[in-house]
C-alpha cells in the first residue's frame, strides 16, 4: 500500500478553521440517566452555557472529590446541533474509575464539569450551498457508534439527502446503543441505511452466523469508493486498525477515511 | 475551587508526582490516530529538513548513522493518559540539526500520511527531541508511528508526530493540522495546554 499524501494534505489543510465553537469548562447537570445497553448508560446533560456542538466531537468529563481529587476523561458527545442538552452514552469499563461511577453512582440532579466542544476534525456537518454533497459511510464497533449515531441523527435532522449508511459491529442485538432511534432514522425519509455485523449472538432470524466483520463484508455492506464517500470509522484500536486498512486496499483514499480510536492497542 | 460531584471520591493510591494535572497513568500504549495508518517501507523511507536556505535529506541509513541514543521518558497524552519510563531509541536532533542553518525560530513536522503539526524550535533542540526508531526495545509499529517518529515527549504527544516524513522551518508558529483541528498551538502537559 502506499500513500497519496499530496491529496491528504490538501485534505487536511482544506478543513475550516473558522466559525469554530470556543471550547472553555462548563458545569452541567444530570437531568437524566437511564440504561442504554446491559453495560452502558444514557447520560443526558443541561449545560446552560454549552455553545453547541457539531456532530462527532467530544468532551472531557471532570470529576472532583471532596478533598480536590480530581480525574478526567474524554467520551463523545451523541448529540449535535445547537441546544444546551447534551447527551452521552457511557459503556462501562469494568477496571475503569470514572466509567463505573457515570454507570452506577451518577443520579439527577447531580452536577460535574465538561470541558468543550472538542475536535474539529472527526466530524459531519451538512453540506453547504456551494459543496457538492458526498455519500457517507459510517462504520462503528461497538460503543465506538455514539459519535456516528450524532451524525447520522444530525443528517436526518438537516432533511439533507445525501446517501448515509451505517455499518455497526456489535457483540449481540442486546448491546446496541441507541436501538430506537437508529430504527426511527432507518425508516425516515431520507433513509439511514444500517447494516449490523453480529460477533457473539444473532437476532433469532439472522440469515449469517455470529462473527467479526470481515473485508468481504465490509465489500458489500459499505459505500464503494468508486462513489467517493466521506467514511468515519470509530471503535477499539484493532477494529479501527482492520477496517481501515481494508478500506485503502478497497480504494478509498486516505484522506477520505477519518478514524477514532479507543483503548489500549 | 469549590466544585464537587457528589459521590465521587475516585480509585487512587498515592499520586505519582511525575503525572501532570489531568493525566491518569497507563501501563498498556493507546492509539490516538486522525486516518488509517500509514505503511512506509525503509527502503524508500527519507527524512528531509527544509529551510529558507535549502534543503538536507537523508536516507533510513544515513540518519541512523548520525548515532542512535536510549532513551527513557514519560508520554503524555491529550487524551489524559501518561505513560512512565517509556524506553526509546533514535537519533537527537541536535544531531541532525549540526549541518541545518536557519534564521527561522519554528518548524512544520510533515509525515506520511499528510498530517501535519507545529513545534517551536526551542522545543526541539538541546536534548528535547528525536527521530524515534524503536520503542519498548522493538521496531515502531506502524500503528505507534513505525518506522520513524518524531519524539518530543515533554509536549503533548500529538506533537511527537507519527510517520515522520521531514521538518520545513518557517518564520511564525502557524498552526499545523491538529492545531487546527482544536488542539492547542503549543501543548505543555504541565500547564494543561491541551485545547483553545
Amino acid at each position: 500500500m502506499s500513500f497519496r499524501t499530496p491529496a491528504a494534505l490538501a485534505g487536511a489543510s482544506s478543513q475550516p478553521t473558522v466559525a469554530r465553537r470556543r471550547a472553555t469548562w462548563h458545569v452541567a447537570t444530570v437531568a437524566d440517566s437511564r440504561p442504554e445497553t446491559s453495560t452502558a448508560r444514557r447520560i443526558e446533560l443541561d449545560v446552560p452555557t454549552w455553545p453547541g456542538n457539531d456532530a462527532g466531537s467530544h468532551l472531557d468529563v471532570r470529576l472532583t472529590a471532596p478533598d480536590g481529587y480530581q480525574a478526567t476523561r474524554s467520551y463523545s458527545i451523541a448529540s449535535a446541533g445547537d441546544g444546551t442538552r447534551v447527551v452521552l452514552a457511557v459503556d462501562e469499563l469494568p477496571d475503569g474509575e470514572v466509567s463505573p461511577f457515570l454507570v452506577h453512582d451518577l443520579r439527577p440532579g447531580d452536577q460535574l464539569e465538561l470541558h468543550g466542544p472538542l475536535g474539529a476534525f472527526f466530524v459531519w456537518t451538512p453540506p453547504s450551498a456551494d459543496e457538492t454533497p458526498r455519500p457517507v459511510q459510517l462504520i462503528a464497533g461497538g460503543s465506538g457508534v455514539v459519535p456516528l449515531y450524532a451524525m447520522a441523527a444530525a443528517h436526518s435532522a438537516a432533511a439533507d439527502a445525501t446517501q448515509f449508511r451505517l455499518l455497526y459491529s456489535v457483540r449481540t442485538p442486546e448491546d446496541v446503543f441507541f436501538r430506537r432511534e437508529l430504527a426511527a432514522l432507518a425508516s425516515a425519509e431520507p433513509a439511514l441505511q444500517v447494516d449490523f455485523v453480529y460477533t457473539r449472538r444473532t437476532p433469532a432470524d439472522w440469515p449469517t452466523a455470529a462473527g467479526r466483520l470481515t473485508r468481504n463484508v465490509l465489500d458489500t455492506a459499505a459505500v464503494p469508493a468508486a462513489s467517493r464517500p466521506s467514511v468515519y470509522v470509530c471503535g477499539p484500536t484493532p477494529f479501527v486498525e482492520a477496517v481501515a486498512g481494508w478500506l485503502i486496499d478497497a480504494g478509498h483514499r486516505a484522506g477520505d477515511v477519518r478514524t477514532e480510536r479507543f483503548g489500549g492497542s | 475551587m469549590s466544585f464537587i460531584t457528589r459521590g465521587f471520591s475516585g480509585r487512587r493510591g498515592e499520586r505519582d508526582p511525575r503525572l501532570p494535572p489531568g493525566q491518569t497513568l497507563v501501563t498498556d500504549w493507546p492509539v490516538l490516530s486522525a486516518g488509517p495508518t500509514p505503511e512506509v517501507d525503509t527502503a524508500d523511507w527519507e527524512f528531509v529538513i527544509r529551510t529558507e536556505n535549502g534543503s538536507h535529506q537523508w536516507t533510513w541509513d544515513e540518519l541512523r548513522e548520525l548515532g542512535l541514543e536510549d532513551i527513557a521518558t514519560d508520554i503524555h497524552c491529550v487524551t489524559h493518559w501518561t505513560k512512565l519510563e517509556m524506553p526509546w531509541r533514535g537519533v537527537s536532533l541536535d544531531r541532525i540539526w549540526e549541518s541545518v542553518e536557519t534564521e527561522h525560530e519554528f518548524v512544520m513536522a510533515h509525515t506520511y500520511g499528510g498530517y501535519t503539526t507545529n513545534v517551536p524550535l526551542e522545543d526541539l533542540l538541546d536534548g528535547k527531541s528525536w527521530i524515534a526508531f524503536e520503542a519498548d526495545g522493538e521496531p515502531l509499529d506502524p500503528e505507534h508511528g513505525g518506522p520513524a517518529r518524531l519524539l518530543v515527549p515533554h509536549l503533548y504527544f500529538w506533537k511527537s508526530a507519527k510517520w515522520i516524513r521531514g521538518l520545513v522551518t518557517m518564520p511564525t508558529d502557524d498552526p499545523g493540522f491538529w492545531e487546527q483541528n482544536g488542539y492547542h498551538l503549543h501543548g505543555d502537559p504541565w500547564q494543561e495546554e491541551r485545547y483553545w
